[in-house]
C-alpha cells in the first residue's frame, strides 16, 4: 500500500473498495475450506484471471509472491511429513490464493479510497468511534513507514561514515530520536492543513 | 491582500525570550524576513499561521486572533515548512494534495477536478499516481506547495521553503511563488529568493532591526551579520 497502487482504470481498479474488501474477505474463507484440489485449481485459476482483467505486469505479481514463496518452501515439506503431501500442497494453494487475492486488492485500491471504506464501515459505530479520526491514523500509520525508513537509512550511513558500524545504540538513539522530531513537525504540518480538530 | 497585524508581541521557548515587543503591519503583496539562526524569524512565521501564539500581545489576520480563531485564521493563510518529508501525510501525490479538501464541502468530482487541475499548475499532473516519497527534493516542495494552494488560502507563509533543495530547483520554487496571486511571506536565508519583492524586515535577537524595501533591508542584514 506504501506506493504500490498500480494506476489504471480496469473494472477491478474501479470497483468500490468497500466491496473489493468485503469480496477479498467471503473469498479467502471460501478458499480456506476448500477440500478438493479441483476446487482450489480453479480458485487459483479465478485469481490469475483477475489479476489479467486488472492488468497488473507480471513483475508486480512476482514481486509479492516471491516473500511467501521461502515460506511454503519451508511450511509445505514439513506439512507433507504429518499429513501427507495433497494435504500439503493444498495448504500452500490456499495460502498462495490468499495472499495474492490480499496483493490483488493493495495494488489495484488507493489508500484514500480504504480510508474512506474504513469509514463507511465504522458509520455504524459514529457514537463511540470516530471514522476520520481512525481515517487519518491509518493514514499517517502507512506514510510513517518510509519515513521512517528513510531514517533509518540515513543514519546507518552517517553511523558507517564515523565507523560504529556494530553500535546498536548508535543506531537506535538517533532513530528514535528523529522519528519522535519528524512525528512532531508532522503533527504540526497536519495543524498547519486545518486537521487540528 | 490580507491585513496581518502584530500588537506588542513577546514569546519565549522556556527562559529564552525569541521575540521582544515586536509591532508590525503586514499588507504587501510579496514581504521576506530575514534574520540569524535563532533570531526570531521562523516563530515570527509560525504565528502568522496560528502555529505558535503569543505569549503577551496579539496577532491578527483580517481582524481574526490567531490564538482564538485559529481555525478561521488557518482556512485563510497557508503554511509551507523547510522540509516537505514533514508536510506530506498520504502516499501517492494526487491523494496528498486532495488530503487538504478533505474536510471542505466540495463535491467528489469537485475535489477531483481542483487537484487535477492544481497538479497541472505546478508540473505534477504526469505524477498524480506516483508514491510521493519516491518525488525529488524539488518536486516534493512543489508537491508541498501544491497541497496548501489547493485550499486556496489568501495568504502563503513559507519557512526556508529552499534550504535544502539544489540552486536549480530553489530556482524552481523561488518562481513558483513569485507567480502566486496570493500575498506572499517568505522566511529564508537564501537572499535572491526575495528579488521583486515589496518589502523585507530583518530581526535580530527577537527584535526588528530593519524594515524597507529589499535593498534598503538587504543591506542592513549584511552589515549586521558581516
Amino acid at each position: 500500500m506504501i506506493g504500490l497502487y498500480v494506476p489504471g482504470s480496469t473494472l477491478v481498479h474501479r470497483a468500490p473498495a468497500l466491496a473489493k474488501l468485503g469480496l477479498l474477505a467471503v473469498t479467502i474463507a471460501v478458499i480456506t475450506v476448500l477440500q478438493e484440489p479441483w476446487q482450489l485449481a480453479a480458485a487459483v485459476g479465478g485469481v490469475c484471471v483477475l489479476f489479467l482483467a486488472a492488468r497488473i505486469p507480471p513483475r508486480m505479481v512476482w514481486r509479492h509472491v516471491v516473500p511467501i514463496l521461502w515460506l511454503l518452501a519451508i511450511a509445505v515439506p514439513v506439512q507433507a511429513l504429518f499429513a501427507g503431501w495433497t494435504a500439503a500442497l493444498m495448504m500452500g494453494g490456499r495460502v498462495a490464493a490468499s495472499v495474492a487475492l490480499a496483493a490483488l486488492f493493495t495494488l489495484t485500491t488507493t489508500v484514500s479510497s480504504v480510508l474512506d471504506a474504513c469509514q463507511q464501515l465504522l458509520r455504524p459505530f459514529r457514537r463511540w468511534v470516530d471514522g476520520d479520526r481512525v481515517g487519518l491514523l491509518l493514514a499517517l500509520t502507512i506514510r510513517c513507514v518510509p519515513l521512517t525508513a528513510e531514517i533509518v537509512r540515513e543514519v546507518i550511513e552517517a553511523r558507517r561514515a564515523r565507523g560504529a558500524t556494530g553500535s546498536l545504540t548508535a543506531l537506535a538513539v538517533p532513530v528514535i530520536v528523529r522519528s519522535l522530531q519528524s512525528a512532531e513537525a508532522l503533527g504540526e504540518a497536519l495543524v498547519a492543513r486545518g486537521l487540528d480538530d | 491582500m490580507s491585513v496581518i497585524e502584530f500588537s506588542g508581541v513577546e514569546h519565549s521557548y522556556g527562559e529564552r525570550p525569541v521575540l521582544r515587543g515586536v509591532d508590525l503591519v503586514l499588507g504587501e503583496g510579496r514581504i521576506g524576513i530575514v534574520g540569524a539562526n535563532g533570531s526570531g524569524k521562523s516563530t515570527l512565521a509560525r504565528m502568522i499561521n496560528g502555529l505558535v501564539t503569543p505569549d503577551r500581545g496579539t496577532v491578527t489576520v483580517d481582524g481574526l486572533d490567531v490564538a482564538r480563531q485559529g481555525r478561521e485564521v488557518r482556512r485563510r493563510v497557508g503554511f509551507v515548512f523547510t522540509n516537505p518529508d514533514n508536510q506530506i501525510v498520504m502516499p501517492t501525490v494526487s491523494e496528498d494534495v486532495a488530503f487538504t479538501l478533505r474536510k471542505s464541502r466540495l463535491s467528489k468530482p469537485d475535489v477531483a477536478e481542483r487537484v487535477r487541475s492544481t497538479l497541472e499548475r505546478f508540473g505534477l499532473a504526469a505524477h498524480a499516481e506516483h508514491p510521493a516519497h519516491r518525488l525529488s527534493g524539488g518536486q516534493k516542495q512543489l508537491l508541498a506547495l501544491a497541497s496548501v494552494l489547493v485550499a486556496e488560502p489568501s495568504v502563503v507563509v513559507a519557512d526556508e521553503p529552499t534550504t535544502l533543495l539544489d540552486a536549480r530547483n530553489a530556482r524552481l520554487i523561488g518562481e513558483m511563488l513569485s507567480s502566486l496571486e496570493q500575498q506572499v511571506i517568505v522566511v529564508t536565508h537564501q537572499l535572491e529568493l526575495l528579488d521583486g519583492f515589496d518589502r523585507v524586515i530583518v530581526i535580530d535577537d527577537g527584535r526588528i532591526v530593519a524594515d524597507d524595501t529589499p535593498d534598503a533591508a538587504l543591506g542592513a542584514y549584511r552589515s549586521l551579520i558581516a
